[in-house]
């Protein structure tokens, strides 16, 4: 089922009655080329490249739950690619580049909307840092504009400029980012799967990995057993479980961040702001609910939702920054589980077994990397060799410490990034 | 969630600083080698369920307490201080 502008008048004349399932519905089969654990962004989107750039179809992803009831349903949806250092700079750069055309690409409306994204900055320090990232963003290609408070407040008026704690000096614009309906992108890619053969299967979950002389050979499932020549593991927060039913320990912590959202108001947040001080961050959405988060609850966590001293700490960010939302009613917050890598940055290897590969540590960023993560994953479990732009973002670059990407500069803890 | 301080008492979970799981009181010996140090210093078990971890009571005692928690309900089932472990 494709979409076009004619096909929606058609519909909507017709009661719109006309509209299929936008994915098949099969049983699995005794074996595939190559199995996804995890059907949540990233698993969608290397099971979309696989069969597109690479012709792999004989595909499974294999969800314990439902397509997109993951992490990918349950972000802030924010996109943007102002990374820093060498090995993720031109890995988000390129996930930028992909989001431009992904909406073409999957003939699925994703709602990506570059709003531009402002960070703010508090301090000289701070504002020495984001020229130098400023400039490192236009090294590799991508845009960066530095705002001053005169133009900041043209921009932005209803920030809370004079703060006695964290007056405001600045922004670092990108005008190219901005947020993407994040439901609609596991669903876009969903689509595009399907379309091209790849068996999406939901309600099964992966509970073993099967592993003969040093070689993948398939997974034990709540479905029965299913035989694969590789196997991907690409299962966001539950990254250590997956990895750990084929005897690996991982450098992930998991982690919960919360997220909410208010009852729908009038346009009044053009940008996606992120506030420099007190790690807090707002766009609106196109419904009108103003969608905001803040830090880590900072202790390992499985469970799905938070506790209140967090939501306490993300609202104090919030009314520090723009008082004028202090009259919204919050509708809504939940948790997701992130996997936590000790330096901030993702991994995209193969593991020590052959045929079996590893997608995870994304933190609280990789919905960004949706594209980007899918288009490298594939392209490594087809070639066996790393895509350019996620050469960096290997296993064992904590243990020999070459391309070491700390992102904030924090060290070795998982909860710090 | 609250955390019983072996010296304090039960306090808010603000009053501590959390430093990851207590596999950290596990040093390796000096000459253990790489693997061993990475696997100590980057690798974790990360149990969806019970786990220990070491919390540091900063508003409080000072004192460094081994928690004995679950991840998934975030249950706190025991507390001990950290120089009672070894
Ligand atoms: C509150 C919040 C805000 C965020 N904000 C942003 C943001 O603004 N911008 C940004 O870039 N990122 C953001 N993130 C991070 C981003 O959402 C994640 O990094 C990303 O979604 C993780 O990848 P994923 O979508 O593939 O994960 P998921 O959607 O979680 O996919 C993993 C899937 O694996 C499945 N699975 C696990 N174990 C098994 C098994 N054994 N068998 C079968 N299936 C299994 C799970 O059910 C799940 O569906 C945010 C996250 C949260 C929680
Ligand atoms: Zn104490």
């Amino acid at each position: 089922m494709r979409f076009s502008g004619l096909r929606v008048i058609k519909e909507g004349l017709t009661g719109n009655k006309g509209w299929s399932a936008h994915w098949r519905d099969p049983s699995p089969k005794d074996a595939y080329d190559v199995v996804i654990i995890g059907g949540g962004g990233h698993g969608l989107s290397t099971a979309y490249y696989l069969a597109k750039e690479h012709g792999i179809t004989n595909v499974a992803v294999l969800e314990k739950g439902y397509l997109g009831g993951g992490n990918v349903g349950r972000n802030t949806t924010i996109v943007r690619a102002n990374y820093f250092l060498p090995g993720n700079s031109e890995f988000y750069s390129h996930s930028l580049k992909l989001w431009e055309g992904l909406e073409e690409d999957l003939n699925y409306n994703v709602m990506h909307s570059q709003r531009g994204q402002i960070v703010l900055f508090h301090s000289d320090g701070q504002r020495d840092t984001a020229i130098r990232r400023g400039n490192a963003m236009r090294n590799q290609g991508d845009d960066a504009e530095l705002l001053s408070v005169a133009q900041l407040r043209r921009m932005v008026p209803y920030l809370d400029y004079d703060q006695a704690r964290f007056p405001i000096y600045g922004g670092l614009l990108q005008r190219r980012a901005g947020t993407a309906r994040h439901d609609a992108v596991a669903w876009g890619y969903a689509r595009g799967a399907s379309d091209r053969g790849v068996d999406l299967i939901q309600n099964c979950e992966v509970t073993g990995i099967d592993v003969e002389y040093g070689k993948v050979t398939g997974v034990q499932t709540s479905r029965g057993a299913i035989r694969a020549k590789k196997v991907a593991m690409i299962t966001a927060g539950r990254s250590s479980q997956t990895a750990a039913m084929a005897g690996m320990r991982l450098p992930i912590e998991s982690h919960v961040l919360q997220a909410f959202v208010t009852e729908g108001l009038k346009p009044c947040i053009d940008h996606v702001i992120s506030f420099g001080m007190g790690h807090f961050y707002i766009s609106q959405s196109d419904k009108g609910g103003l969608v905001f988060g803040g830090d880590l609850d900072m202790y390992a966590s499985y469970a799905a939702r938070g506790n209140l001293p967090l939501v306490e700490h993300v609202m104090e960010a919030g009314m520090t920054l723009m008082p004028m939302i202090g009259q919204a009613k919050v509708l809504r917050s939940w948790g997701g589980i992130m996997d936590m890598s000790p330096d901030g940055s993702p991994i995209i290897d193969k593991t020590h077994i052959d045929g079996l590969y590893l997608n995870c540590g994304w933190c609280y960023g990789g919905f960004k990397a949706v594209p980007a993560s899918g288009h490298c994953m594939a392209h490594l479990v087809a070639t066996g060799t790393p895509h350019k732009a996620a050469a960096r973002l290997r296993l064992d670059r904590f243990r020999t410490g070459y391309g070491l990407m700390d992102e904030e500069g924090t060290g070795a803890q998982h909860n710090l990034h | 969630m609250r955390i019983t301080c072996p010296i304090c008492g039960e306090r808010d979970r603000r009053e501590f600083y959390y430093s990851g799981h207590a596999l950290a009181l596990d040093r390796p010996a000096e000459d253990a080698g790489a693997e061993a140090w990475d696997d100590y210093v980057h690798n974790r078990d990360n149990p969806c369920g019970e786990t220990r971890d070491l919390w540091y009571h900063e508003m409080g005692c000072g004192a460094w307490v081994v928690v004995t928690r679950n991840t998934a309900t975030h249950e706190v089932i025991a507390t001990q201080l950290a120089e009672d472990t070894s």
